[in-house]
């Protein structure tokens, strides 16, 4: 398993499928840990960044974390594979761009169920994606994760503080779950806002898809704890499941219900005329597609259009971004280059000339 | 990002980015009225959008001390000035860019952090959640070793050197356990 099999197709988080997917994009949990005896990534040397690399690495590629684990040594990789995996959601904006010298690496395994990337701002990030509403599912698979690598590395741990990290934000159980969620209708109805403004009531962020500072490219947000000390992991994930997401669920489908009742013709027009743009657009930019897609995505989800399925428009998402795009057609390009590959693409896989 | 309607003065709360003919991309800001007016959007009474970030530096620029937004000159500012032993790291540091140096960091800074957990963290101010194993285990060592030492401390005042002497080999003995 090399990162050249993973290009092709998206990850399982991207199925389309699972509960509630029609809203809900995806499911991820994160856990922050730090090795004891060693300073944060921040202030440790080269030196001990690499020992930190080395030791984690070791019990990473650990058999009982599975067969196929690729591990990425991201100060050698290319710059285009670095972009893949932040694309991909297995790393993030910082681990991919940070300077070459810094040692870090990533390892990635079940079908990209997992991923654990040493050296970001925390010795280990250990992250699970899954597509739909899987929180239970991500949380034991995190946890079992998480057990085995204990065995072999020692946590800085207190007993106050729970698992300590280098930022205070993450103290405590370390844990940050983060839901994607496509709200087209609410962005349409302009009630977005109001459901943004709710979430940090509740002690929650709301960020684009590429997390930190990224915006709300193609409708799709992510919601995320901000709290991890004083609560039980238990208590974090059931606010989610029963709280958080089934409110914001429920909002979206009173808007696109909405929508539909008030402004029908306006809505399908949007629709469709996403559709036309998609299907016969020759130069396309990415932000421009992610929009569009979220048109087609909310047809397709409210049975206003059927000439596609959600799975192939959710591996749009994914495939028309500038890195995939590359590898796909096997050619590094400049960006007018990739706006006209692009929207080959986008005419290829939807089934049109 | 504009503040005002791109139609008329009132404050935008609709932003978004379109693409023109020319395939330009051009930001479009709105108020409630006139994004209703444009088409999709329906008329909904709602406060303009409080982009504030709740993010933990700007929690805490205040000042350990003061409640709310006010000065950042923190008059409650630096209660010490003091370095961590292990790697060097200053409240300051820590101020500047919110990142700890080491886990010991958090016994170094425990005073002076402890309200800005609280507030970051909903009241939180322990941790009640999974425990590792192998930490689990070094605690207890290392309480196992505080009772002990306790122990050893009062029996030299005690003058008992026969128990004294017992409890040193102890302490010796669990040390070489780590
Ligand atoms: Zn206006
Ligand atoms: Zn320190």
């Amino acid at each position: 398993m090399t990162l050249r099999n993973i290009t092709e197709h998206a990850g399982e988080w991207l199925r389309g499928a699972g509960p509630q997917s029609d809203v809900v994009i995806s499911s991820r949990i994160r856990l922050a840990r730090n090795l004891a005896g060693f300073p944060f990534v921040g202030h440790a040397n080269r030196r001990q960044r690499y020992e930190i690399l080395e030791a984690c690495r070791s019990h990473i590629t650990n058999k009982r974390l599975g067969d196929n684990i690729i591990w990425v040594q991201l100060a050698d990789a290319m710059p285009t594979d670095r972009q893949l995996l932040v694309e991909r959601h297995l790393i993030s904006r910082q681990h991919g761009s940070s300077k070459n010298e810094i040692p870090r690496g990533v390892a990635v395994g079940g079908d990209e169920t997992f991923a654990i990337m040493v050296n970001e701002e925390d010795h280990l990030r250990i992250q699970v994606l899954r597509s739909g509403m899987q929180l239970t599912e991500a949380f034991e698979q995190i946890n079992r994760i998480d057990d085995i690598l204990e065995e072999r590395l020692e946590y800085a741990y207190s007993r106050r503080f729970g698992y300590l990290a280098a930022c205070p934000t993450n103290v405590g159980t370390g844990i940050r779950v983060s839901v994607m969620m496509h709200l087209p209708a609410l962005k349409l109805t302009g009630e977005i806002d109001k459901v943004k403004r709710a979430a940090r009531d509740m002690h929650l962020a709301v960020r684009g898809l590429f997390g930190e500072g990224s915006e709300a490219q193609g409708d799709l947000y992510q919601v995320s704890n901000q709290t991890t000390l004083g609560k039980t992991e238990q208590e974090i994930l059931a606010d989610f499941e029963h709280t958080v997401v089934p409110q914001i669920i429920a909002y979206e489908q009173q808007a696109r219900q909405a929508l539909l009742r008030q402004r029908e013709d306006q809505l399908d027009d949007k629709i469709w005329r996403a559709w036309a743009l998609l299907t016969h657009a020759r130069v396309i930019g990415t932000e421009e597609v992610l929009q569009l897609l979220s048109h087609v995505r909310l047809g397709v989800n409210l049975g206003r259009l059927d000439t596609v399925d959600i799975r192939t428009i959710n591996e749009l998402f994914l495939l028309t971004q500038p890195a995939h795009l590359q590898r796909i057609t096997g050619s590094e390009m400049d960006p007018a280059t990739r706006r006209v590959a692009r929207a080959r693409l986008i005419r290829q896989r939807l089934g049109v000339r | 990002m504009k503040n005002k309607c791109d139609k008329c003065n009132r404050p935008a709360t609709h932003h978004s980015v379109e693409i023109s003919k020319e395939g330009e991309k051009v930001a479009i800001n709105l108020c409630d009225a006139c994004a209703a007016e444009e088409g999709l959007t329906m008329k909904s009474a709602h406060a303009p959008i409080n982009e504030l970030l709740t993010n933990f530096v700007k929690l805490h620029s205040g000042g350990a001390s003061g409640e709310g937004e006010s000065g950042k000159s923190g008059e409650g500012g630096s209660p010490k000035d003091t370095a961590c032993e292990n790697c060097g790291t200053t409240f300051a540091d820590f101020r500047e860019n919110s990142l700890l140096g080491c886990p010991m960091c958090y016994k170094t800074f425990e005073q002076p952090l402890s309200p800005l957990l609280e507030r970051a963290h909903e009241g939180g101010t322990h941790h009640i959640g999974k425990v590792p194993r192998r930490a689990g285990v070094g605690e207890q060592r290392q309480m196992a070793m505080q009772r002990l030492r306790r122990q050893l401390d009062d029996a030299v005042m005690a003058e008992d050197y026969e128990l004294a002497a017992r409890l040193r080999d102890d302490i010796q003995q669990m040390e070489g356990e780590r």
